[in-house]
């Protein structure tokens, strides 16, 4: 999305988008409330571990926490859907304040510290008597909106979500922190040396990335109603966060559209499959990895824009006509 | 409390051999291992399935699965872990992650997700335990992966410094080119810590279905605690891991006395602690400062205002 036009084209999509559950059936919006979830985990984890170089295996923590939060303020008389937003800036704050300790560690001890912060979340959360250990609780509060409406809301926040987000990022790539962290991503010591504020751009893109992930867990939690720590908090965010990328295009601003998307048809068709299914995602994403570094995205987009290219003939090659005389 | 002192110490020789794989690995290919927790857990169905198939005793199993896992090290390393070291420290972790969802799911998907043990096929020796003064009950089975940890953790040591593949070991994690030029052959280097690694998994895997259950999505769960165990006891030391075992076990111990969750809690903040107190005693010795602030040294204080 580089001109006014891609703008433009992006904004009439959202809209085209939002009217949706005026005519769709309950089932479409259901999925597409995912789909968009899917969307904002996957352009996140991308932003985070693409151009900042930070390979979370944390971020449930935040998709898990946004929902707590909520919870806890609904708890507290706040109305449901203003608490869900709270929730979800609630998480991105304590992300920000996190943000001073797990930036500071490197590769390797970042993965597993971002996993073990993730871990005494869940174990904390767990300790609340609202949440009632394993059991979970859920957003009664939201049983009081009609399903329909419930419906069209969880739907319309996602969205409204994933396109605040995918503005929110465009922005901040084009903007001096974007140029920093795509320094950062090629070599964090070489852009150091030559004087980018590392720490303090991967703070930037760490607070976002976790704002993203706590968007899609309260709008999971919008849409499933029950929270369940297991769950919400679970590791799998992670790897279906890691194959999205992988596979759609680490460090590319539509690899992760084409990644959830994938997912999201695999999960149509062959979620039946349960484990062996979530092994063949796994594998896929190792596959990626190792293959095709530059993700479906990166191995299509040359071809379809040649596909769509007008045809031009290069001037410096171009044989002059010959020139009929009328 | 001395009873839960003494049952984390001997915790500790069993995340030592769960450690000492990930730590070699690391060490010599500087890779983490994500995957490291799902080979234990691999290993330990492996023992089960050959225990149930055939009668054998555990033992024996273990015996014959070890040198299979061994050889899965070597096919690992020499088909994917190879193909990811040239690429930074991204590949790897990306790689291995996505290994780890593999062996979850495909175990879950070959045995289910009941909780399997070993106990049954021990015999007596599942709960069988020694009486020591005081009125203090130990588990023979965990005194037994105890010793064996310290036997492994020998054995290695003994490897490292007085075998012409410990040396080439050593010298390829110290300096990969200067080992290079002197003719160790990397690949080869690799591929037995891998060998190695992997087989301790195995190992550590099987001695945790001995004493408990197993279940296939319990892999994370072991690295981390591997992984808390190489950090709290110094990244690249063999009977530092040890050590680091021994903590983070009684620190867990310690903390399923206050509550059933505070078991894995406790051990977690002690990883986050340790790893906090080195970044702080780092950051200031980059400003060549001591690790403690001034006010601690009030002499020192004076000193410098003098100065």
């Amino acid at each position: 999305m580089n001109t006014p036009k891609h703008f433009g084209l992006a904004v009439a999509a959202v809209l085209l988008l939002a009217c949706v559950p005026a005519f769709a059936g309950a089932s479409v919006v259901d999925k597409l409330t995912t789909l968009f979830i899917y969307m904002l985990l996957a352009t996140t984890w991308n932003l985070m571990a693409g151009y900042a170089g930070l390979v979370s295996v944390g971020q449930q923590a935040f998709f898990g926490l946004g929902g707590y939060f909520a919870l806890r303020l609904v708890d507290g008389g706040l109305p449901a859907y203003p608490a869900l937003l709270a929730g979800a800036l609630g998480a991105a704050l304590l992300a920000w304040v996190l943000s001073f300790y797990v930036l500071r560690l490197k590769d390797g001890e970042f993965a597993i510290g971002t996993w073990v912060v993730a871990e005494v979340i869940r174990i904390l959360v767990m300790l609340d008597p609202l949440i009632q250990g394993e059991t979970g609780t859920s957003l009664i509060a939201l049983n009081a909106v009609e399903p329909e409406l419930r419906r069209s809301i969880g739907y319309w926040f996602a969205l409204a979500a994933l396109a605040g987000m995918a503005l929110a990022m465009a922005v901040l790539l084009r903007s001096h922190v974007g140029t920093a962290a795509k320094a950062i991503g090629d070599d964090d010591e070489a852009a150091a040396s030559l004087g980018v504020r590392v720490l303090r751009t991967r703070q930037v893109i760490y607070v976002l990335a976790a704002l993203g992930a706590a968007l899609a867990g309260v709008a999971w939690l919008a849409s499933a109603i029950t929270f369940l720590p297991r769950t919400n908090f679970g590791v799998q965010w992670s790897v279906l966060m890691l194959f999205m990328v992988l596979v759609g295009g680490l460090r590319s601003g539509s690899g992760p559209y084409i990644g959830a998307l994938l997912l999201f048809a695999l999960q149509e068709l062959m979620g039946d499959f349960g484990a062996w299914y979530l092994a063949g995602l796994g594998a896929a994403a190792a596959g990626c990895a190792l293959f095709l570094p530059q993700g479906l995205w990166g191995a299509l987009s040359p071809r379809l824009s040649r596909l769509f290219a007008r045809p031009h003939v290069s001037s410096s090659v171009s044989i002059p006509q010959e020139r009929t005389v009328p | 409390m001395t009873e839960a002192l003494i049952q984390g110490l001997l915790l500790g020789g069993f995340y030592a051999i769960l450690a000492a794989g990930l730590s070699l690995m690391f060490g010599v290919m500087r890779i983490i291992n994500l995957a490291h927790g799902d080979l234990a857990i691999v290993g330990a169905f492996g023992v089960i399935a050959l225990t149930e198939r055939t009668g054998l005793s555990p033992w024996l199993a273990l015996a014959l699965v070890l040198p299979v896992m061994a050889l899965v090290g070597i096919a690992l390393q020499r088909w994917l872990f190879a193909r990811t070291l040239r690429a930074g420290i991204l590949l790897p972790l990306l790689v291995t992650f996505g290994l780890g969802a593999v062996l979850q799911n495909t175990l879950y998907g070959a045995f289910g997700s009941e909780a399997r043990s070993l106990g049954s096929a021990l015999g007596d020796l599942a709960w069988a335990s020694w009486e020591l003064p005081g009125g203090i009950v130990v588990g023979q089975l965990p005194v037994i992966t105890f010793v064996i940890a310290v036997a492994v953790l020998g054995a290695l040591q003994l490897l490292l410094n007085h075998t012409r593949l410990g040396r080439a070991i050593r010298a390829a994690a110290s300096d990969p080119e200067a080992a290079a030029l002197c003719g160790v052959d990397a690949h080869r280097v690799h591929r037995a810590a891998a060998a190695i690694a992997v087989a301790l998994a195995g190992l550590a895997g099987a001695l945790l279905a001995m004493q408990a259950t197993v279940e296939p999505y319990g892999g994370p769960t072991l690295l981390i605690q591997a992984f808390e165990a190489v950090v709290i006891g110094g990244i690249g030391s063999l009977w530092g891991t040890l050590l680091g075992g021994v903590l983070l076990g009684v620190a867990q111990s310690l903390g399923a006395l206050w509550s059933p969750q505070g078991f894995q809690l406790a051990g977690h903040l002690l990883f986050l602690a340790v790893l906090g107190a080195r970044l702080w005693r780092n950051h200031r010795h980059q400003l060549g400062r001591p690790a403690l602030p001034a006010w601690r040294h009030p002499r020192a204080a004076r000193k410098a205002v003098r100065a």
